[in-house]
């Protein structure tokens, strides 16, 4: 059934990359639902074709009586007396009931049938468990097996089941990388689930999909999916402790006496906080602020400057440092890698 | 065709029994979900509730008659029967107060105390505020009665405001049901 | 010809505020509606306006999170409900041929309550400062979910107004449907059984009992809401053990039929203005009732399609999909009636009609949308983004806002006396219609392309600009179709046409008495044989009720 229009997924991705084209920036994020690396995000792409099928030939029926209505009955002014006045017919008034209970009966059948496909309860065969936490305005990763705490940026290997259970810190949240799967919201004192595989290697985007407050526009995702070997690599990086300094820098110390410690973690170090992202590996990451500035020194201490300048609201307060202390904690951070 | 407060009457019922719908949903939902703090079993005993249950249950009848003696014209029992009601209905009332005085007072349980007394309080509480709000409008009745105010053309009135007055009634069984029985 | 005594402005003044007249308060209710839907309407540009580039810094993030909260919730509450309850009290009377509502005083009250709650609602901007010094005006979204609106996480006062003003102005709809269902069960004339009025009195019959129905979940939640934050219940706590979801289901058993009462006298608008500029009966009225009864009751039972992705079970989800599809048939066989109306008719398009046709292609487009939303694995990549915001935009800007111009243009001459000017209809009509189409069909392809609802901006590269700036276009283009709309409105008040009692050459009981109408509407109450009595008075050798 999804042979004769597997040609419209193409179209509409041709439709949308030739719009793309011709705004000013050719997208390199890309987070279109019609672009699915994962079979979860496929079946729905499916599914949208069959749906789109249905749904466009009942608007090219309905849409196209009115017009037809529209130029063929209209008045021309010069008419002597009222057209003749139908007051109703049974056939016809049954034929567009029962249709329609049809069609809605076959599209019933169809959305039930992909429920049950696409529900998973338990972690498949050899699946990666995760445990997901969404905080006003970040994303906590957590991968228990492995012992590793990250945030922001998930990273997963190619083409092995991704077993997400999903929680929230404080108020409801919703996870949603579009190209993987379909959004699950998070919520508190209750634990959901969602599941993909990213068939392909790549950077994924996604961001928080309920509102949750000042900054939910910029609580992002990236979801980074690599080959076994380098996503290995990458887990034995994330469970060392923070790296050693050969000589002791003074950021570090200042790091130990603000009230950095309150809420940020270091693994090996300091393990005080957890209600702000851990930042054993920081220098790990792409971007900073759960996706909200690319993470590069200048940011950094454009961040601890002000960390509303990059993310306005945020409840990380501005610690008042001056620029030599920023110079300091960023010359350390930097070592976080 | 219908009088227009027949109509007017069972629409303004039909809205609270969502109203007390929705409480008595909440209450349900959140059964045994309190994480700590006590529980109904602790708390809450059948004896005095089931009086004051009684008390109101009786002034439903007690309605009726006021009504009946209305309508054929005997006027000093339906003041009699009228009278009977607003006593039990505020006999209710007083045995709530009891109650409460008793869960507040001796045993520190309050609205903020648990899941438990937040449901309980507000559903027992939204009830009661209803039966406060019907005893006054039959002293209110009650009172233009015994000045003599109270005309023929007043008579269906007075039916309407027995109408909220079962209504009342109808729903405290159902919370008795939920908050006493199957919720201890 | 004498002249009119002089009456005092004062007295004037005096006499509208304290009518309980229902033709009074249906314009005062109308005359509120409109205020209001500026207001609303200069949020939406102002939210445009940030949006129409990524990374914009026009607004900063807590205003968009108000306007956006405040938008939501002044177009449903105070643009949409008054309009349309407003309407409804001025013309079910004359409709059904009857001197007022069957409780004036409480319709009086009832507007004074939906009138200060919404001055109270915007009151927020200035007093919602409260004592931690928190933003304003409400910023939790027109749903205001829990635990968000719980006080740890929006500290303040500005969720309070949320809960008090929309307490109080929903007190007054529910008065109204009291009143309405009151007036329409009893107060018919002579000869119209309740096959025999208006569709007009059927869908506000319907809509009245749904506001009986929901309203009061809305008014139990928000009490439940207003005591977690100021006597420390924990209705919503979730550290107490409270599931977050009770406020989502019980807002949303509220928040659908809320959208059906929006709509249906929308669809009461539509089925009084096609057959009259088609020159045709209405197609089917009998399952036009059947729909609407249907619609009303089907609506009770759809509200988790809203939650689709908060984790329900297989089940769960699959019932609710299916309740949703079924809606779609009654809905559906209404776009067909009106149609079949239409068709083989002499279709006159004046502004009326304009706003009534529109309203059919775009609701048919919205109602699609909101099949497809339906699919739930669809609404799982969907559901909380602009696809979304595209959809119930299409079914209640394309839909609602088209047909309340369409009845505007139709009833003005009505209860003013005046026709509004045509040529300025049509542009409006026109400027409104482009705009809309530029502004929120983009938004689809927004969804489609990962973009959320309720953010204040959006990254470059992601391939949304384009949407956004079509969006914002849209808008602009808009702005002129009110602008003259406002215009128009003005300018007919003091130069519009002489209308006479029956204008547009209609068939229903408002039309024969004079335009205004006088204060008690009809000097004798009238006896009606068919649905179209003044067909039956203007066709003596062809009544309707030889066919009825």
């Amino acid at each position: 059934m999804c042979v004769n229009l597997g040609i419209l997924p193409h179209i509409i991705e041709v439709y949308i990359a030739t719009v793309n084209i011709a705004t000013v920036a050719v997208p390199t994020e890309n987070l279109s639902i019609f672009d699915p690396v994962s079979p979860v995000s496929t079946t729905i792409r499916d599914l949208f074709m069959l749906v789109f099928g249905v749904i466009g030939i009942i608007f090219v029926v309905t849409e196209g009586a009115l017009v037809w209505s529209i130029f063929r009955y209209r008045s021309k002014g010069d008419e002597t007396s009222e057209p003749p006045q139908i007051y109703g017919s049974n056939p016809i008034e049954l034929a567009w009931t029962v249709i329609p209970v049809i069609i809605v009966f076959i599209l019933f059948l169809v959305t039930t049938r992909t429920i049950y496909s696409l529900d998973l309860q338990e972690p498949p065969e050899g699946a990666l468990r995760v445990k997901v936490t969404g905080h006003q305005w970040w994303w906590e990763f957590q991968y228990e097996d492995l012992d590793i705490t990250t945030a922001g940026e998930l990273h997963v290997p190619k083409g092995v089941p991704v077993f997400i259970e999903l929680r929230s810190f404080d108020v409801i949240h919703s996870f949603w990388v579009p190209r993987l799967s379909g959004k699950t919201d998070a919520i508190p004192n209750r634990e959901n689930h969602l599941w993909f595989q990213a068939d392909e290697i790549g950077t994924w985007y996604g961001q928080c999909a309920e509102f949750c407050g000042t900054q939910h526009a910029k609580m992002l995702i990236r979801v980074i999916s690599e080959e076994k070997s380098d996503f290995d690599l990458w887990v034995a990086n994330q469970q060392l402790d923070a790296a050693e300094v050969p000589t002791p820098l003074h950021g570090k110390e200042m790091f130990l006496s603000l009230a950095c410690i309150n809420c940020h973690n270091i693994d090996g170090v300091i393990l005080q906080g957890g209600f702000a992202p851990n930042l054993t590996h920081l220098m790990s990451r792409d971007t900073i602020a759960s996706g909200a500035a690319e993470n590069t020194p200048e940011n950094l201490k454009k961040w601890l400057r002000n960390p509303d300048s990059i993310k306005d609201g945020c409840l990380m307060p501005n610690m008042m440092l001056s620029e030599d202390q920023i110079d300091s904690l960023v010359e350390y951070l930097t070592t976080l890698k | 065709m219908l009088p227009h407060g027949h109509v007017g009457m069972m629409s303004v019922i039909t809205t609270e029994v969502f109203f007390f719908a929705s409480l008595i949903i909440v209450y349900l939902a959140y059964i045994g979900k309190s994480i700590s703090g006590p529980t109904p079993d602790e708390l809450l005993s059948l004896g005095l509730v089931s009086i004051n249950t009684v008390a109101l249950l009786a002034s439903s009848a007690t309605v009726v008659l006021a009504l009946k003696a209305l309508r054929s014209g005997n006027h000093s029992g339906f003041l009699k029967w009228l009278f009977a009601t607003i006593v039990l209905g505020a006999w209710f009332l007083a045995g709530t107060a009891i109650e409460w005085t008793g869960l507040i007072g001796d045993d520190h349980f309050t609205l903020q105390t648990n899941l438990f007394g937040t449901t309980f309080y507000t559903l027992v509480g939204f009830h009661a505020f209803h039966v406060t709000f019907g005893v006054c409008a039959l002293s209110f009745i009650w009172l233009c009665g015994f000045m003599g105010w109270i005309k023929e053309h007043h008579h269906q009135n007075v039916e309407y405001v027995s109408w909220y007055w079962h209504f009342v009634d109808s729903v405290w069984i159902a919370v008795f049901l939920v908050v006493y029985v199957v919720g201890r | 010809m004498t002249t009119a005594p002089y009456i005092p402005l004062s007295s004037k003044l005096h006499e509208w505020v304290t009518t309980v007249d229902h033709k009074k308060l249906g314009v005062m209710y109308i005359l509120s509606g409109l205020f209001f839907l500026f207001i609303a309407g200069s949020e939406a540009l102002m939210m445009r306006w940030q949006l129409a580039v990524p990374n914009n810094d026009f607004l900063p993030p807590e205003t968009f999170n108000a306007f956006f909260t405040m938008h939501g919730t002044t177009m449903i509450f105070l643009v949409g409900m008054p309009i349309l309850l407003g309407s409804a009290n001025y013309f079910i009377p004359l409709m059904i041929g009857a001197r007022d509502m069957a409780f004036p005083r409480l319709n009086a009250f009832g507007f004074w309550l939906f009138l200060f709650g919404a001055l109270l609602l915007y009151f927020s901007f200035l007093g919602g400062q409260g004592l931690s010094g928190e933003e304003g005006a409400p910023n939790v979204g027109w749903f205001a979910y829990a635990p968000l609106t719980t006080t740890t996480f929006s500290p303040g006062s500005s969720t309070d107004y949320w809960i008090i003003s929309l307490f109080v102005a929903g007190m007054g709809s529910i008065m109204t449907a009291i009143n309405l269902v009151s007036t329409i069960l009893t107060m018919r004339c002579e000869g119209m059984t309740l096959m025999k009025m208006p569709l007009f009195a059927w869908m506000l019959l319907v809509d009245a009992l749904l506001i009986l129905i929901a309203l009061p979940t809305l008014a139990a939640i928000q009490i439940m809401l207003l005591l977690d934050r100021q006597f420390g219940a924990h209705f919503f706590d979730a550290q107490a053990g409270a599931d977050p979801l009770i406020w989502q289901h019980l807002f949303w058993f509220f928040g659908h039929p809320e959208v059906y009462i929006l709509i249906l006298p929308a669809f009461a608008f539509v089925s009084e203005v096609t057959p009259v500029f088609s020159r045709k009966v209405l197609f089917g009225y009998s399952l036009m009732v059947a729909a609407t009864i249907s619609i009303g009751f089907i609506a009770l039972g759809v509200w988790a399609h809203h939650m689709f992705a908060t984790g329900l079970s297989p089940a769960v989800l699959s019932y609710f999909a299916g309740a949703t599809f079924i809606i779609g048939v009654p809905t559906g066989m209404k776009i067909f009636n009106w149609i079949a109306t239409m068709w083989g008719g002499h279709i006159r398009f004046a502004t009326p009609m304009l706003f009534a046709t529109g309203f059919i292609a775009m609701f048919v487009i919205g109602g699609l949308t909101g099949i497809m939303l339906a699919v739930v694995p669809m609404d799982w990549q969907l559901s909380d983004t602009y696809f979304v915001v595209g959809h119930f935009h299409f079914v209640l800007f394309g839909g609602l806002l088209f047909a309340i111009f369409a009845g505007f243009f139709y009833w003005f001459p009505k209860v003013t006396g005046k026709m509004l000017n045509e040529t300025m209809g049509k542009w409006q009509f026109w400027l409104l219609f482009v705009g809309f189409l530029v502004t929120f069909g983009p938004m689809h392809m927004s969804g489609f392309e990962g973009m959320p609802r309720r953010i204040y901006t959006y990254f470059p590269g992601r391939g949304l600009e384009l949407w956004n700036m079509l969006s914002s276009i849209g808008a602009a283009i808009q702005f002129f179709g009110f602008l003259l709309f406002s215009i128009n409105l003005i300018w007919s008040l003091r130069n519009g046409k002489p209308a006479g009692d029956d204008p547009w050459d209609a068939w229903t009981l408002e039309w024969s008495t004079t335009s205004p109408p006088p204060p008690w509407n009809y000097a004798e109450t009238p006896t009606v044989r068919s649905r179209r009595p003044l067909w039956d008075l203007k066709h003596p050798e062809d009544p309707d009720w030889e066919y009825e």
